[in-house]
């Protein structure tokens, strides 16, 4: 296991996405297990990616600074015609042609909706297994690596051996506090504070089927309080009876400067749309507060909620599974709870 | 269109999940199955294309024989056409999936199946991956995630939500393309459906199986997750204690945060 450990990075506008940061600290623990791999960061770009500075796209500024914190050894910019969008197979096949020409040992990638996709495609190029939605990962000997992942989208863990010369990992960019690998601190790379790894440039070989899926990203979607992003989130369940009965939930989430959430059984009913799901088949969120109002909480909804910071549970039935997963409750009944909730806000903010 | 849609068996779980005591599964025994709920869309939408444009849906799922029902199911909910990879009862990974799958597209007769649709990734394994190996060992283009699907003669084009951006593909057919919950409201079956389900052929074609690379070990659930809320009180009674929390927690308008040692008279900064 001598060759490096490459881990994608994906970038959003202030620099590498935080499920890339994950990535990158399992990636790091990873290669410092593996016998001090080296650990390579790899980001996509146009032809000429790895020379601009200071301009947008800025594959070669933002990335490495915020790379060399995480204990990066070198960033590799895989460029080329028709790597300027996202291009997940041509994504994979720099990879592939990157694994070959390094002998790499592993590719980590965030299990986001691009990660899993390169990953996936990886996995199919180069015949290897993969294993998805990491928590931890440390090698067991030659070409076979001891690991732990989520199922049920982190409501039950899997230990696994994974074998394979190569190790292709997503990993999990909500595990639980206490299920995380946390990056290693104490790296000798990342003890050298303002230094930036090297850039080097890497040109793959790609055909015109490479390239024929690929995304053409459209502007923005309206600013506002995002679900995924929302410091407050309001949840209601089939507690709140119907669909008029938000309009209590999103006046107290207005107050408090977030939004509203719902349970599955809300969406399947028409009662909210899709968009408004928190849970495995919908977004996961991690706010300051959840306050969850009648939500029975079953496992598919509470796996959208793993690391939301504090949990407030408002039902009828002290037996919900909600409650066992709550910092707090309230027992009754909602319609009841939430108008006197905001009456009191709202009498604290007139006083 | 002749559409494949392929579907995973997996438990039915409510609020809480159990592992068996050899760590090895899940624990059923309390509960039923069904399809992962990214899949139950992707049957809906096969149905409403077949609808619109003709054709027909064929279920395929891999499993056990009990797996059947949920080919059912599916065709209650107007799917066509049931297959079964029926096998011993042992989990099958995604390359070995994967592999009966494309397998079955060449058993399956004549017809190409011009699109196939998947789930995203199934509820239970959470692979992510089996679609995509099944589009390469077919050689045929795949995307994944998605929310929207039109068709348009030739191809299709197909969005999906990441990071607050929309984001396009265009894709030529034979396709294959995996979808999340939200891209439909899938129906409920009706009872003229129900009936044709439970009487409807279902064709059993028995794949090998082969190791997949990633050997599982065992199962739990995390330990974090078993803990008691502290009551703050019964119904509007609780309002006062709740205020204190939010307080603590730091979500409360700056001017309705009740002001420490005021006695929570509410006083306003």
């Amino acid at each position: 296991m001598s060759g490096p450990v490459l881990c994608l990075l994906e970038r959003d506008g202030e620099g590498v996405a935080a499920g890339s940061l994950r990535a990158l600290g399992l990636a790091r623990s990873l290669a410092d297990a593996a016998g001090g791999s080296q650990l390579t960061a790899v980001v996509f770009g146009p032809p000429g990616a790895e020379h601009v500075v200071g301009a947008e796209p800025v594959v070669a500024d933002t990335v490495p600074a915020d790379a060399a914190a995480a204990g990066v050894s070198d960033v590799c910019v895989v460029s080329g015609e028709g790597l300027s969008g996202y291009a997940p197979l041509a994504w994979a096949r720099g990879l592939e042609q990157l694994i070959a020409a390094e002998q790499a040992c592993a590719v980590v990638a965030a299990a986001t909706d691009h990660g899993s996709e390169v990953i996936a495609h990886l996995g199919a190029l180069t015949g290897l297994p993969v294993a998805a939605n990491c928590i931890a990962v440390s090698p067991a000997g030659a070409d076979s690596w001891q690991l732990v992942r989520q199922r049920w989208a982190g409501s039950v863990l899997e230990d696994a051996v994974l074998d394979a010369p190569c190790a292709l990992l997503t990993v999990a960019t909500d595990a639980l506090p206490g299920d995380a690998v946390a990056p290693e601190s104490g790296s000798p790379a990342a003890s050298d504070g303002a230094s930036r790894p090297p850039v080097r440039m890497f040109g793959p070989v790609l055909d015109d089927a490479d390239l024929q899926v690929c995304a053409t990203e459209s502007a923005e979607q309206s600013a506002g309080v995002s679900l995924a992003t929302a410091r407050v989130v309001v949840g209601g369940g089939r507690g709140v009876g119907g669909p008029e009965g938000f309009a209590a939930l999103e006046e107290l989430a207005g107050l408090l400067g977030g939004v509203v959430g719902v349970s599955r059984v809300v969406t399947s009913q028409g009662w909210r749309p899709h968009r408004q799901q928190v849970g495995q088949t919908g977004t996961k969120i991690s706010p300051e507060l959840y306050l969850a109002c009648g939500i029975s909480g079953a496992i598919q909804h509470m796996a959208g909620c793993l690391t939301a910071k504090h949990i407030v549970a408002v039902n009828t039935d002290p037996d919900a599974p909600i409650i066992s997963r709550a910092e707090y409750a309230v027992i009754g009944d909602l319609n009841e709870v939430i108008p006197a909730l905001v009456a009191a806000i709202r009498a604290a903010g007139d006083s | 269109m002749d559409i494949l849609v392929c579907v995973k068996r997996v438990p039915m779980v409510g609020g809480k999940v159990v592992v068996t005591a050899d760590g090895q599964e899940v624990d059923t025994r309390m509960s039923g199955f069904t399809v992962s709920p990214h899949e139950e869309c992707a049957v809906e939408e096969a149905v409403r294309i077949t609808e619109r444009s003709g054709g027909s849906v064929t279920v395929l799922t891999l499993g056990p024989p009990e797996a059947a029902d949920q080919v059912r199911e599916m065709l209650a909910l107007g799917a066509h056409r049931g297959v079964l990879l029926e096998t011993d009862g042992r989990e099958w990974g995604p390359v070995a999936t994967s592999a009966a799958i494309a397998w079955a597209v060449g058993e399956l007769g004549p017809t190409p199946f011009p699109l196939i649709l998947f789930g995203n990734e199934a509820a239970d394994t959470g692979g992510y991956q089996v679609g995509i190996r099944v589009a390469h060992a077919l050689g045929r283009p795949c995307v994944t995630g998605i929310k929207r699907l039109e068709l348009t003669g030739e191809g299709l084009r197909a969005g999906r939500e990441y990071r607050g951006a929309q984001e396009e593909f265009e894709v030529a057919m034979p396709a294959v393309v995996s979808v999340k919950e939200g891209i439909n409201l899938p129906r409920y079956p009706s009872l003229p459906g129900r009936l044709r389900a439970k009487r409807a052929q279902i064709t059993v074609l028995r794949p090998q199986w082969q190791a997949d690379g990633l050997r599982k070990v065992g199962l739990r659930v995390p330990a974090s997750s078993a803990t008691r809320a502290q009551v703050l009180g019964q119904g509007a009674d609780a309002v006062p204690e709740l205020m204190r929390v939010l307080g603590e927690i730091g979500v409360l308008p700056s001017v309705a945060r009740p002001r420490a040692g005021t006695g929570g008279d509410g006083a306003a900064a």
